[in-house]
């Protein structure tokens, strides 16, 4: 590409529409200068052949960014319509619950994928677009920007200056340029002379904030993406029982956690405080607290996978709603809890024959989550259970089933031989026993199973969860505020004062907040006599509407 | 102390109020104050004290209530809305003295006076706190978004102003049909507090018995005559009467007639105003604010969301996401909530790059603002209450 030489001498690359030296406008491009990134020539700008320049430059685009942001906003508005598949009632079928729900616009729906549209192909596609334009666009504006606000020079061409949306011009003889010199720099502008020209320049940095932000935005999504990476990120779930001690899965055995109680607190109503209204007015009662009182442990060095007797105590810990038990990058976070679930039933035996003394030694218990299979007793009486269903039902082909290892619905065949039976060779009278179910299952039965006790242990739901990619995240995010604080709450401003041929120029520029500019320009200004400077777009604007208003004035 | 802290805030209602009057007297005012012979108008002065004695008031009713409830007051509907209107004069209060422009105020106290007032519809007792928002996060997240959101709320009332200035009323055209819907909008909504007023001083309830979605007979309360009924729906209250249409099972046929009842009233205002004034409600202001410089205005809708996005990024998404990891075991879970908070990032994204290209300053950019805010509304009022999720708390 050919170069551009400018009448100052320097040699500006093809596309550059102000000389980077001297600021001259070397295209025509309206009455006032394009300041934006000093019109500098991109690469974007620049070369169109290759199929790469055509990548580069349709992501270098900030239009095409901006259709990215848009469709990304649109496209995630639709997946709030109706819940994501994650938000259904469990054990819902996605491909009924939609219609069912939701009717002809539920079916369509869950038909075009909505209903896991934050992990569908096109939304990721989206995403990953968003990330590629935010690294071309920036290293298509930041390398040329840096090179030009490094390179600028104090004298600027008189058409520079001109072309500036804050400008003045007077006779440069009376104007005290060391007292402006001092008032600049009291408002803490870097001030650089040249020939009796002055470029005062305060807040540059700001011009970075963009890069910087979308540098901690594309660190944020790589860290969002390393999560589909398998070992980063982890999320199971686990159920303790009360006085029950579960390993914890993701810490190869070796940690385990155990529930020593768990608790579900409620506000009360009866008080005379402040919430009772509100309370009463609840149909339910409000939960205050959901809390696992837990134990870490940590297998022994030397313990065998497993081995659940040679556990060291690591420490104990409240586990509530936004307080998670933490260690070595795991968290255990109460989410759910079952209360009151069936643990152990105490059963007597009666009978209007036998022995009462003799019967008062038989009791037995059954744990439900580890039933003994097989009682017996100095006085003869023997107790076995043939078959124990924790969660029973009939099956379709009636057979009897369990659905699962939870004793929400427990049903016991026990076999019961009185002290003159051997269980070798007789039959003893079998039963099936459940809650409000006692059932002979066999003739001639001299003796009757008798629930005496029932014992309730509440459960816990935990999630475990490691996440490897949140100090990723956590830098992203940090960058990025960083970045989105820097380009928003500083503002680089600069004023050029030029002096040529007896006139005195002054020129003002901010990438945002004119206001401030211009009240800098006020302050320096008083007492120093320098030129009245003007806002050239307000003048526009007034041309404007002013035409506007006599071409109206013509058609009446 | 719970007394004291409604008194407070029903004190700072009346200082936003006198703000706005005193702004109003400092536009149109000056006439009156030269004949008199004195030249400077103080009323843009009292103006803006009023505004700092309504937010020190408002900031006591926060605290004090905080002290009453034990938690951060923006626990639900009423506190959080609350908190946004407190908010936004915050920002106000920030803003005013850098440009001293009277308009502001007098398009920003009726926005915050509005907003609190809304907010008074929602039950206002102390409410117990469930577990999920026990967490010192509870007042760093939202009060941080409150405060972006409040920011950005000014460069809604901002770009108003502008569209108020510089349409032209004179021919029949999108602009003027756009900006009456805003007049329309904010007519209703002070048309549904009106309303509400009304009825609760009245001690108004209709009770029917009807028939809900699952097909059980249930009751429901209206706050306000049932113009529409629920499904299958019988009087049993002595208040009321019997409703001119019922509305199917599937949908909440009290919340639809409190809508209607709204929209209604909206008109009537509207119609009223604008059959007055016999030009658009928003040209009939124009006049108003005739010296308005433009380029101000429009710079200060950009300067507030300039400022109030990194703050609004910070609340609502950085310190929402920290939070969302310890109570939710994740920091980003799609929520009907945190997509819209998204989105209203990604909106005021998209403004921030516009603002870059050409055509976009100016009157493009202040309908953007106000679509910004119509967003920020529709995240706190529908989202919570229309879409089920985990933020529906009120």
């Amino acid at each position: 590409m050919n170069k551009e030489t400018c009448e100052c001498g320097h040699k500006n690359p093809y596309g550059t529409y102000l000389c980077e030296s001297c600021g001259k406008p070397l295209k025509e491009d309206g009455r006032l200068a394009n300041m934006r990134y000093e019109g500098v020539a991109r690469r974007s700008q620049t070369y169109k052949r290759s199929v790469v320049d055509k990548v580069w430059n349709f992501f270098s685009s900030v239009k095409v960014g901006i259709w990215i942001i848009v469709l990304i906003l649109v496209t995630s508005s639709i997946g709030t319509l109706f819940p994501q598949e994650m938000y259904i009632p469990p054990g819902e079928d996605p491909s009924l619950y939609y219609a069912q729900e939701y009717g002809i616009l539920g079916q369509l729906y869950y038909d075009l994928g909505f209903h896991n549209l934050y992990s569908s192909w096109w939304y990721m596609l989206l995403i990953a677009a968003l990330g590629i334009s935010l690294v071309i666009a920036s290293l298509d504006r930041f390398v040329p920007l840096y090179r030009a606000l490094k390179k600028q020079r104090v004298t600027r061409h008189a058409a520079f200056m001109k072309k500036q949306r804050v400008y003045g011009e007077g006779l440069s003889s009376n104007a005290d340029l060391e007292s402006v010199k001092d008032k600049l720099k009291s408002k803490r502008y870097k001030v650089r002379e040249e020939n009796g020209n002055l470029l005062a320049e305060k807040g540059r940095f700001a011009r970075w904030g963009p890069y910087v932000n979308h540098i901690g935005l594309i660190i944020f999504l790589i860290g969002g993406m390393l999560r589909f990476f398998p070992g980063m990120y982890l999320d199971d779930y686990v159920w303790i029982r009360e006085g029950e001690t579960e390993v914890i899965s993701g810490t190869d055995g070796e940690y385990f956690v155990e529930n020593n109680e768990f608790l579900v607190e409620l506000y009360d109503d009866q008080n005379e405080d402040i919430f009772q209204e509100a309370l009463m007015r609840e149909d339910a009662p409000v939960v205050s607290n959901y809390q696992t009182n837990a134990s870490l442990y940590k297998r022994a060095e030397g313990g065998s996978i497993g081995s659940e007797t040679e556990l060291e105590h690591v420490k104990d810990h409240e586990i509530r709603v936004n307080e998670p038990l933490t260690f070595e990058g795991i968290s255990l976070y109460q989410v759910d809890y079952k209360i009151n679930e069936l643990s152990n039933f105490t059963f007597t035996l009666e009978s209007e024959t036998a022995d009462e003394d003799q019967l008062e030694e038989v009791v037995f218990n059954v744990d439900l989550n580890d039933p003994q299979m097989y009682y017996d007793y100095d006085n003869g009486y023997q107790v076995e259970i043939i078959e124990y269903f924790p969660n029973f039902y009939v099956s379709d082909d009636g057979e009897p089933m369990t659905m699962n290892r939870v004793p929400d619905n427990p049903r016991i065949i026990f076999e019961v031989f009185p002290p003159d039976t051997d269980p070798e060779t007789d039959t003893g009278e079998i039963s099936m026993i459940g809650v409000q179910v006692n059932e002979a299952l066999n003739e001639g039965h001299e003796h009757r199973i008798s629930m005496q006790d029932v014992e309730l242990v509440d459960v816990t739901g935990l999630t475990v969860r490691r996440d490897h990619t949140l100090p990723i995240i956590i830098v992203g995010g940090s960058i990025f505020m960083v970045g989105l604080i820097q380009g928003s709450y500083w503002h680089h401003r600069r004023i050029w004062i030029q002096q040529k041929d007896g006139r005195m120029l002054v020129a003002g520029h901010a990438n945002k907040n004119w206001h401030a500019l211009k009240n800098d320009i006020a302050f320096i200004s008083e007492g120093t006599n320098l030129p009245e400077v003007h806002d050239q777009l307000d003048e526009e604007e007034k041309i404007e509407e002013d035409k506007s208003k006599m071409s109206e004035g013509g058609s009446r | 102390m719970f007394e004291l802290s409604s008194t407070l805030l029903f004190v700072a209602f009346g200082l936003y109020m006198a703000a706005t009057i005193f702004f109003a007297v400092s536009i149109t005012g000056k006439k009156f104050k030269n004949r008199r012979g004195i030249e400077a108008n103080k009323s843009g002065l009292f103006g803006y004290i009023s505004a700092v004695g309504g937010f020190i008031s408002a900031l006591a009713y926060f605290v004090t209530r905080w002290l009453a409830v034990g938690y951060a007051p923006v626990s639900n509907m009423f506190e959080y809305t609350t908190a946004l209107g407190i908010a936004m004069s915050l920002a106000f209060v920030i803003i005013y003295p850098i440009y001293k422009n009277n308009y502001l105020g007098l398009f920003t106290m009726p926005v915050v006076m509005l907003i609190i007032a809304y907010a008074s519809m929602f039950p206002v007792e102390a409410q117990p706190l469930i577990p999920a928002l026990q967490s010192n996060w509870l007042f760093i997240h939202v009060i941080t978004t409150a405060i972006g959101q409040g920011i950005l709320a000014i460069g809604f009332a901002a770009g108003v102003l502008y569209l108020v200035r510089m349409i032209d009323f004179t021919k029949a055209s999108k602009k003027v049909k756009g900006i009456e819907f805003i007049m329309f909008t904010l007519l209703a909504t002070v048309a549904y507090v009106m309303i509400g007023i009304g009825f609760g001083a009245a001690d108004y309830t209709a009770t029917f018995e009807y028939v809900n979605e699952f097909g059980e007979t249930s009751e429901i309360d209206y706050p306000l005559p049932p113009i529409v009924g629920p499904n299958e729906g019988e009087l049993v209250s002595e208040q009321g009467f019997n409703p001119v249409i019922s509305m199917p099972e599937f949908i909440r046929s009290d919340d639809v007639n409190t809508v209607l009842w709204s929209v209604l009233g909206g008109l009537l205002l509207y119609g009223g105003l604008r059959f007055g004034f016999r030009k658009p409600v928003a040209g009939a202001l124009q006049p108003l604010v005739r010296n308005v410089n433009p380029q101000t205005v429009d710079e200060i809708s950009y300067r507030a969301i300039a400022i109030g996005f990194p703050v609004f990024t910070l609340g609502g998404l950085i310190f929402a996401m920290i939070w969302a990891q310890i109570a939710w075991t994740r920091f980003w879970g799609w929520d009907p909530k945190e997509v819209w908070a998204l989105i209203t990032f990604l909106f005021y994204a998209a403004y921030l790059h516009l603002r870059l290209s050409r055509g976009w300053q100016g009157e493009k950019s202040a309908w953007l603002c106000v679509i910004g805010f119509a967003l920020i509304m529709f995240n706190l009022i529908f989202v919570n209450l229309i879409i089920a999720g985990l933020h529906s708390y009120a």
